[in-house]
């Protein structure tokens, strides 16, 4: 818990973005959550990504559950439109919220208690409905806010703080997600933000479900040894599988690399994500061989990062549905109440 | 690339910019801390410490502090350092018990100090408290040299001076003032004087006497002062025709900054041929190049003005004859007198010899300037039982440089006079510690004021035209004051890294306001500078380097524009960040190496 009002005086040099901001002007509050807590890295991760992509705060929405990982909206994003909403149902305000407006951008923010505990049901339907969205799971393996008991996605073996061990088989949110049909699944760590903000830009400007497992370490309940999911265990079992980076259309090409370690997919609006792939053998848009790979080498005791599915022909939930391309909350009383004539020959349609 | 070596005193105390930048090292943070906490006789003491006048130094010190703080980097404006010293001068109550004690004993040596300014009562003050008898003398009937003489009483009230004086003269030094010195020689061939210092000031540039020279004095300036007024800043312009008189170097740097100032049309006239001239014949090629005619055998007759305006300067040509003992004279040719118009004069014509005083045969020696050769370290002369300092030594500089000169002469003087070597100087000692005083809890107020640099008041402009010795400035109230303190950001309470307790989470490069910390794979082959996400621009500040942590980057602190708000070590969940207030002891006279 920090006092200390973060002073406004930002470095003269700082880089502004194509709106005139710098990367200060994304912050929301100091944080209040234990010092080097990976959480934070994650605010700071996707503070870059918005500066980055040039997003004005104002059509961001950030929503998000309850645990520590759920309280960091209010550290990121200050201008932006928020919602805390009630343990595990994030999706469904999110969903609701999509539906009303899908003009806006939105990142939902989540744990793994959040998520694959008591939200487990609601995460599966937010998936499988292709909410266009970036759904971010912060996972540390515990209950970070009600003081470190073990969570679903703590890996058997794994050891508690006191030396208890974790019998439970664990949950993989990311391979769920790719199972259910999210169309943008990656895994990241908190301490690699050279990975983790491209992915995030990446994840934002994909239409339809985006899902990103982001390994976020506990430093107060679970950065001990004999946790898997501490700064030093993650580092010496992350692989990373491919590496994502976001091209804005306009970037021309300008880095040649060898044939076929190399992809770029091309976005709805005509940006792309370039894929480098760190295993030849990986292909991003096969969902049961992305499947596999992530087994396997968890059966390794590795645990794979970077981005492990992308289907480039997503659709999302309002082309799903055919809504119009007006968002719902600015139709007014002559678009929704057209009058009797209209009544008359849609009655007539229907005999 | 190497890690930084912080363990060498200068690297954290370049980091405290004012405390660097100010010739004595003042501790600036220190005592504006204590300024906020109201302890303003602990913080006058600790200026009384380095920099001897305090009270004055507040009203009237060059403040080389100032363009040196870090605020001015990050914000609009530096905190007004000088005029929080004088609050602590203002405020403060009665000092003279915290005085240091004058032996009753004394250790038998004697120092006479000729000059009473600023280096010669540094030296004072610095050998009366290790039992040195002192004698200061000077022409004038008071103390205090160019700081009496020089400054008006509307910036700096007498009693300030008199007050600050005092507390040195007090200290059992003989004061012989209205004595003027007339022989070095009998000074120094006088054995009861064991070292002899000279504080006599500036020697000053000689003045032409000739018709108009008073009437027209408007628009005729001495060019050393007028050199020195520029690079104070004190003169902006020049008019546009500009004439300089002389030959030496001074005229050559006269005549080019007048270019630079806005001179189109400037003529430098000597009266000696052209091969004759004092200046370097580089100098005056590149005077030259610079479309400055250098007119030669023109000696200066009248300064023409209309009513005070200068308008031009009557010259008679001349002719150099040589006798047989190669001896000149410059004999007129019989033309008619020449005129030159202009609209400002730079007399450059020599200066008049400070040391007039000084036999030449005594074993200290001139360079060509007329200017004592001083030791820069030790401020001996050639003739080891004699020293200078302050602006007899090395030129007009400032108070504060005197002060600093006056320490670092009695620190010599010391050592001469116990048969020790003088460039034997005692080591500087830094000490550093932690001013973590609990969990999110810190010694010193690490919130940043966002305030702006508040305006010291001014008494009334009608009052202030009718009385000339009033002071105009009235110096903060003690509300501003604290509002201004707390502008400071603490530069002395550095940002310390221990690499083992690293982490690498990143928590502080997320949190420092200015983007000073970076982690990032070294490359060898390029700048360090260049590599941090805000490129280090400025090369006099340095960036903090770390060893290589376990994942095999680097820690690297670019030390220009951090806050010292401390944010990073409070987000550090391992102590690998902590604020240590750095502390570095300058060693004085009484120190051995
Ligand atoms: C309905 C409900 N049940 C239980 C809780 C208690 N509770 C608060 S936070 C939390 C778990 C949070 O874990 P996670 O989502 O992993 O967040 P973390 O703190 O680890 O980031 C629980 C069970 C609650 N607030 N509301
Ligand atoms: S308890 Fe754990 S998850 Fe919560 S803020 Fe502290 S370190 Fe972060
Ligand atoms: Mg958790």
């Amino acid at each position: 818990m920090t006092y200390v009002i973060k002073p406004r005086a930002y470095h003269p040099n700082l880089p502004k973005n194509e709106l005139g901001l710098t990367r200060r002007d994304y912050e929301g509050a100091v944080s209040t959550l234990c010092a080097g807590c990976g959480h934070d890295s994650i605010s700071a991760g996707i503070i870059q990504a918005c500066f980055e992509l040039n997003l004005p705060a104002h059509r961001i929405a950030k929503l998000s559950g309850i645990g520590c990982s759920s309280k960091t909206p209010t550290y990121f994003l200050g201008k932006s439109h928020g919602f805390n909403s009630v343990h595990g149902r994030m999706p469904s305000v999110l969903t609701g919220a999509n539906m009303a407006n899908r003009d806006l951008v939105y990142i939902g923010v989540s744990g793994d208690g959040d998520s694959a505990s008591i939200g487990l049901g609601q995460f599966a339907h937010i998936m499988r409905r292709g909410v266009n969205m970036t759904y971010i799971v912060e996972n540390n393996g515990v209950y970070g806010l009600t003081k470190g008991q073990f969570s679903a996605t703590a890996d058997t073996g794994s050891k508690s703080k006191k030396g208890v061990e974790n019998f439970d088989a664990s949950i993989d949110l990311a391979a769920m997600a790719i199972q259910l049909g999210a169309s943008f699944v990656a895994r990241s760590f908190s301490g690699d933000k050279e990975q983790l903000v491209p992915l995030l830009k990446a994840a934002i400007k994909h239409q339809g479900a985006a899902f990103i497992d982001i390994l976020s370490p506990c430093v107060t309940f679970n950065n001990h040894k004999g946790s898997t999911k501490s700064y030093d265990y993650i580092r010496e079992h992350n692989a990373t599988v491919v590496k994502a980076d976001f091209i804005p259309h306009k970037e021309e090409i300008t880095t040649r690399y060898d044939a076929g370690s190399v992809q770029e997919v091309t976005l709805h609006d005509g940006s792309y994500i370039r894929l480098k792939k760190l295993d030849d053998n990986f292909d991003t848009s096969n969902r049961a061989a992305a499947l596999q790979y992530i087994q396997e080498h968890q059966e390794k005791g590795e645990i794979v990062t970077g981005l492990l599915h992308l289907n480039p022909e997503s659709t999302d939930l309002h082309q799903n549905l055919s809504t119009c391309d007006k968002p719902l909350n600015e139709l007014h009383e002559e678009e929704l109440c057209p009058g009797e004539e209209v009544l008359a020959l849609i009655n007539k349609s229907m005999r | 690339m190497k890690p930084t070596d912080t363990t060498s005193p200068n690297y954290y105390h370049k980091v405290v910019d004012c405390q660097w930048a100010c010739p004595a090292h003042t501790p600036v943070p220190e005592y504006i801390r204590l300024i906020a906490a109201g302890r303003y006789t602990d913080a006058y003491m600790i200026n009384w410490k380095s920099n001897v006048f305090p009270g004055i130094l507040g009203r009237v010190c060059d403040r080389p502090c100032e363009p040196a703080c870090r605020r001015g980097r990050v914000e609009k404006e530096p905190v007004a350092i000088c005029r929080l010293k004088r609050v602590a001068a203002d405020y403060k109550t009665d000092i003279v018990d915290r005085l240091p004690a004058i032996p009753a004993e004394k250790n038998g040596k004697r120092v006479a100090l000729i000059g009473a300014g600023p280096a010669s009562l540094t030296v004072a003050r610095d050998l009366a408290p290790l039992g040195y008898e002192l004698v200061v003398i000077d022409k004038e009937t008071a103390g205090g040299g160019m700081m009496r003489t020089q400054i008006p009483s509307f910036r700096l009230p007498e009693s300030v001076l008199d007050e600050e004086i005092s507390y040195i003269l007090n200290m059992g030094v003989e004061a012989r003032f209205g004595v003027t010195v007339e022989s070095m020689k009998t000074l120094v061939d006088d054995t009861s004087f064991d070292a002899i210092f000279v504080g006599t000031g500036a020697p000053r540039g000689r003045d032409l006497n000739i018709p108009g020279r008073h009437e027209a004095d408007r628009h005729i300036n001495i060019g050393i002062e007028w050199l020195e007024s520029v690079s104070f800043g004190h003169t902006e312009s020049i008019e546009e025709r500009v004439v300089v008189l002389g030959g030496g170097n001074t005229a050559m740097d006269c005549c080019r900054t007048a270019r630079r100032l806005g001179g189109k049309d400037v003529k430098v006239v000597v009266r000696s041929p052209f091969a004759d001239m004092k200046a370097s014949p580089w100098e005056k090629e590149d005077a030259i190049r610079e479309d400055i005619p250098i007119i030669d055998n023109h000696v200066p007759k009248e300064f023409i003005h209309d009513n005070g305006k200068l308008t031009a300067i009557l010259f008679e040509k001349v002719e150099a004859h040589y006798d047989e003992k190669g001896r000149r004279s410059l004999i007129p040719t019989g033309e008619p007198l020449v005129k030159i118009d202009c609209d400002r004069v730079l007399i450059a014509v020599g200066q008049e010899n400070a040391f007039p005083w000084v036999e030449k045969d005594i074993g200290i020696d001139f360079d060509e300037y007329n200017m004592p050769i001083v030791d820069t370290t030790t401020f001996q002369s050639t003739l080891p039982k004699v020293f200078f300092g302050g602006d007899a030594a090395f030129g007009p500089k400032n108070i504060i440089t005197a002060v600093a000169h006056g320490h670092e002469a009695a620190l010599s003087i010391d050592l001469f006079c116990q048969a020790q070597d003088v460039n034997q100087r005692p080591a500087q000692n830094i000490h550093l510690s932690s001013q973590k005083m609990g969990i999110h809890d810190w010694s010193y107020d690490s919130q940043i004021s966002e305030d702006l640099r508040f305006a010291v008041p001014h008494v009334e402009k009608q009052k202030a035209l009718e009385n000339a010795s009033l002071e105009v400035e009235l110096g903060f109230d003690e509300q501003l004051a604290f509002q201004e303190a707390q502008r400071c950001l603490n530069c002395d309470v550095q940002t310390v890294f221990s690499e083992p307790k690293c982490i690498e989470c990143d928590a502080c490069v997320d949190i420092c306001p200015t983007d000073c910390i970076n982690f990032f794979h070294l490359d060898e082959d390029k700048a360090l500078r260049t590599q941090l996400r805000v490129p280090a621009k400025d090369d006099t500040q340095d960036v903090l380097l770390s060893d290589t942590l376990p994942t095999g980057k680097v820690m690297a602190k670019d030390e220009d524009v951090c806050l010292h708000c401390g944010l990073c070590a409070e987000r550090c969940p391992t102590g690998a960040w902590d604020m240590q207030k750095f502390v570095i002891d300058l060693p004085v006279a009484g120190e051995r190496g």
